[in-house]
């Protein structure tokens, strides 16, 4: 399926961009006319992955990622939440919840709560190499909207 | 500020104001972090109705505090818990675990 808009941002792993990232991913999710329930569950789902990016990627050094917002003509916002870390050696348990390396600043639930929020979440990940997380969610059409 | 506590002999309110997430974690926790040592509450009250956001971090700054509550016998509620915030909180299963109103 071909995209009919798209948009990249490239950040550096601070986490001040944390607020950056979801808000940049709202707005562009905009377009769509999403209820503000659907925004959150979005805002939410982002900082996720990129707190995954900053604590876990790139554990003692600031790395770059990238943020590649997509949508398509059934709805669909694909939200692609990218880096050159660490990579994962073991994502299925990386995904399982309360499972985190983070210390007790972590909860471990950053997976459980994207799988919840989002109709589809991807793992690929390379260890040395890099992450690549893939968030997909349908936006409601609205009864009588445009 | 963060965090914003009043204490009556072992009883600690504590309200959290703005978002929640990794980048401010921190902060938040060494706050509570500080009043409950000093407090030694036997109740807190966990106030969450200025929180604009929140995604896992505050779980695990709720789980934080659970803890340290139940270390000294003390009870935890969290009240004023707005929807998104709420969403995420249900997602990890905490209202099992925590009184939330």
């Amino acid at each position: 399926m071909k995209a009919i808009n798209e948009a990249v941002v490239t950040f550096l792993s601070r986490s001040a961009n944390e607020g950056f990232a979801r808000t940049t991913a709202a707005c562009f999710a905009a377009q769509l006319d999403p209820t503000l329930e659907e925004i959150n569950d979005i805002k939410t789902a982002v900082s996720e992955g990129v707190t995954n990016c900053i604590v876990h990627a790139y554990p003692d050094r600031l790395g770059l990622v990238t943020m590649r917002l997509r949508l398509f003509g059934d709805n669909t916002l694909e939200i692609q939440i990218k880096d050159k870390g660490v990579g994962i050696p073991d994502v299925e348990q990386a995904r399982r919840p309360m499972y985190t390396t983070g210390g007790e600043e972590r909860s471990g639930m950053g997976f459980t709560i994207m799988e919840s929020f989002m109709d589809l979440v991807k793992v690929r990940s390379t260890p040395g190499k890099g992450t690549a997380v893939t968030l997909r969610r349908k936006i409601s059409r609205r009864v009588g909207g445009a | 500020m963060a965090v914003t506590c009043r204490a009556e002999g072992r009883r600690l309110y504590a309200a959290i104001e703005g978002e929640v997430d990794h980048h401010r974690a921190r902060e938040i926790l060494a706050e509570l972090d500080r009043q409950l040592q000093l407090v030694m509450p036997t109740q807190v009250t966990l106030d969450l109705k200025g929180v604009t956001f929140m995604d896992s971090s505050g779980i695990a700054v709720l789980l934080r505090v659970y803890r340290q509550t139940l270390a000294w016998d003390g009870a935890l509620r969290v009240v004023g818990v707005p929807e998104q915030a709420d969403k995420v909180l249900r997602a990890a299963g905490l209202e099992r675990l925590i009184n939330i109103e």
